[in-house]
């Protein structure tokens, strides 16, 4: 079986844009290998380079070096296997909620009764029932977010990419999503990739932590696998020792790194 | 479903008896300023501090009362009509051809890196020149009718439409765009649903200039050579120092400005709906 997702000794490199001799080495060498329906959290310090690995693995971004494949397909162009819910707002302001969910199906010629329909029931799912003709500007953080939600589920993408999707949310409702996030994918399980920093959420949500180095030349440092039980309840996870331990011994690899990436920003 | 919105006409109502008290005084210094040239050009109201013949003020400012006059006339005789219509037509005109045309070159040339490369100087050069100058060389090509107006009113319109489209493109959020392209979007998908929504603010804030501009276009175009329109009228009566008539002329002018403006905030009321506005949760 493919995997659902190859990045193979990826590096990005950027240029600076005043001064094209001056590089930026964002990410090297990084190998990450996604199984089919596997949930697989990364996790790193601020401006390590998450965000870079996800649009590396859309297709919105070329690797300087290395490869890509996605279900044994060497990616050229955009990833049409993947939902990529993005770090910072993506809707479109001038369509409503329910018209962006739509959008997916829309641009693929399906009729406008059909999408209307369906995004109805996807804006239901995912607990925005009645909200369906506001416009973003008139939603809140976390309803954005649901919406966002639906419109990349919508699409039943065979592979999700999630840049720290919550992480603008207060902790309830952050531990809230996370609760509904894991309800979907319990029902249809997709392989996610999901970004985060917050490293109890990633132990809570996934089968897999991949912890990254600070930049620049991030690469992963560890991958530690979490054999939590399933189905799991993420709000009373927290407590248990299995949990505590797994913590504890992931923060203990990633504490250098993370102190590390905030003296960089501190100098940058 | 929809009842978080707050009822439309209710609350027109509210807002325009809320606007009542600035209406007032908009009115009053409305009238003021008329009282007050009145005031001053009238020959036997106030002693003569300037001019040595009490008639002069008259002479070089015309009088509120007798423009009045004359614009009441104007619009009893229906002598106006025909020279307003032929004015109104060429703006629509000029408008309309302009804004058409800078949309679909502001599009097509922020779409294409290679050709806005090429083409740039000669934008900027086209856009810094005094174009108003072009009026007598449209007058020897399109004749002394409407086309040469709205040749003129066309060359002004476009390029504010046109600067602002291509600003509006070249500002589509990266991330809105990215995400259209994950969700399937074709090329011409995203021209169509990310690309000119995402324009479009930016032409309507431009329509206000462009369409004060096309009125400037075809009024000036008359101005130096036609035979009908409200320019036209304005320099027969220069000819023969009628300024009352000028001054008629130029009222006439502004409050068609103001309409037209009017006409443009109207529509964008209408189709910008999904922008947040300041003052929206007021009355929600
Ligand atoms: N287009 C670009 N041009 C130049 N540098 C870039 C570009 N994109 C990202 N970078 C740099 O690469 C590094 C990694 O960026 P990235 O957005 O992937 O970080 P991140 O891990 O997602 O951070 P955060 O957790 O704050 O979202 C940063 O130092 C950033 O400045
Ligand atoms: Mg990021």
């Amino acid at each position: 079986m493919a995997n659902a997702l190859t990045l193979d000794n990826i590096t990005c490199t950027f240029q600076s844009k005043n001064d094209p001799l001056k590089t930026y080495t964002a990410v090297k060498d990084t190998t990450l290998v996604v199984a089919e329906g596997e949930f697989v959290c990364v996790v790193g310090p601020t401006g390590c380079g998450k965000s870079t690995l996800l649009n590396v693995a859309a297709g919105l971004c070329l690797p300087s070096k290395g490869s890509v494949e996605s279900f044994g397909n060497a990616l050229n162009g955009i990833n049409s296997r993947a939902g990529y819910l993005f770090q910072n707002d993506a809707l479109m302001p001038w369509r409503t909620a329910l018209e962006n969910v739509a959008a997916g199906l829309e641009f693929r010629g399906i009729e406008k009764n059909e999408t209307h329909t369906q995004a109805r029931a996807w804006l239901t799912r995912v607990g925005l029932n009645g909200f369906f003709d506001r416009y973003p500007h008139q939603l809140s953080g976390g309803q954005k977010k649901r919406v966002s939600l639906a419109q990349t589920l919508i699409m039943d993408p065979q592979i999700i990419l999630m840049d720290e999707p919550f992480s603008a949310l207060d902790v309830q409702t952050r531990q809230l999503m996370g609760k509904e996030l894991l309800e979907l994918w319990q029902n249809n399980r997709k392989s996610v990739v999901f970004v985060t920093h917050d490293l109890e959420e990633a132990i809570a949500l996934s089968d897999r932590v991949v912890v990254l180095s600070a930049g620049p030349e991030t690469h992963p440092i560890g991958e530690y696998r979490i054999d939590l039980p399933r189905p799991r309840d993420v709000l009373e996870i927290r407590m248990t020792p299995q949990f505590l331990e797994l913590h504890s011994l992931i923060w203990r690899a990633m504490k250098n790194e993370v102190l590390k990436g905030y003296e960089q920003q501190q100098t940058q | 479903m929809n009842n978080n919105k707050p009822n439309n006409s209710a609350e027109k109502k509210r807002s325009f008896f809320a606007r009542l008290p600035l209406i007032f005084w908009q009115m009053l210094l409305l009238v003021s300023l008329f009282l007050l040239w009145h005031v001053l050009t009238s020959p036997t109201l106030l002693p003569s501090f300037y001019f040595k013949d009490p008639f002069k003020a008259a002479f070089f400012f015309g009088e509120p009362l007798k423009v009045l006059e004359r614009l009441w006339r104007w619009f009893i005789d229906g002598e106006i009509y025909p020279h307003l219509w032929v004015t109104l037509v060429e703006t629509a005109l000029a408008f309309f051809i302009g804004t058409v045309l800078g949309v679909g070159f502001g599009l097509w040339l922020a779409l294409s890196a290679f050709l806005s490369d090429i083409l740039e100087p000669y934008i900027k050069g086209f856009n810094a020149m005094p174009r108003v100058i072009l009026a007598p060389i449209f007058s020897v090509w399109f004749g002394l009718g409407i086309a040469s107006k709205v040749a003129l009113g066309v060359t002004l319109v476009f390029f504010i439409v046109f600067f602002n489209v291509y600003q509006g493109v070249k500002e589509v959020s990266p991330v809105i765009l990215a995400n259209a392209k994950m969700l399937g979007a074709s090329q011409r998908q995203l021209l169509r649903h990310v690309y000119l929504p995402s324009a479009m603010s930016w032409v309507f804030a431009s329509l206000h200039n462009a369409v004060g501009l096309a009125f400037v276009g075809a009024v000036v175009g008359e101005y130096l050579g036609s035979a009908a329109g409200v320019g036209y009228l304005i320099h027969q009566a220069e000819g023969v120092f009628d300024i009352n008539t000028v001054f008629a002329g130029i009222l006439l002018l502004t409050a068609f400005a103001l309409i037209l403006d009017w006409a443009v905030t109207w529509a964008e009321k209408k189709l910008m709906v999904w922008q947040p506005q300041s003052n929206e949760s007021k009355h929600a």
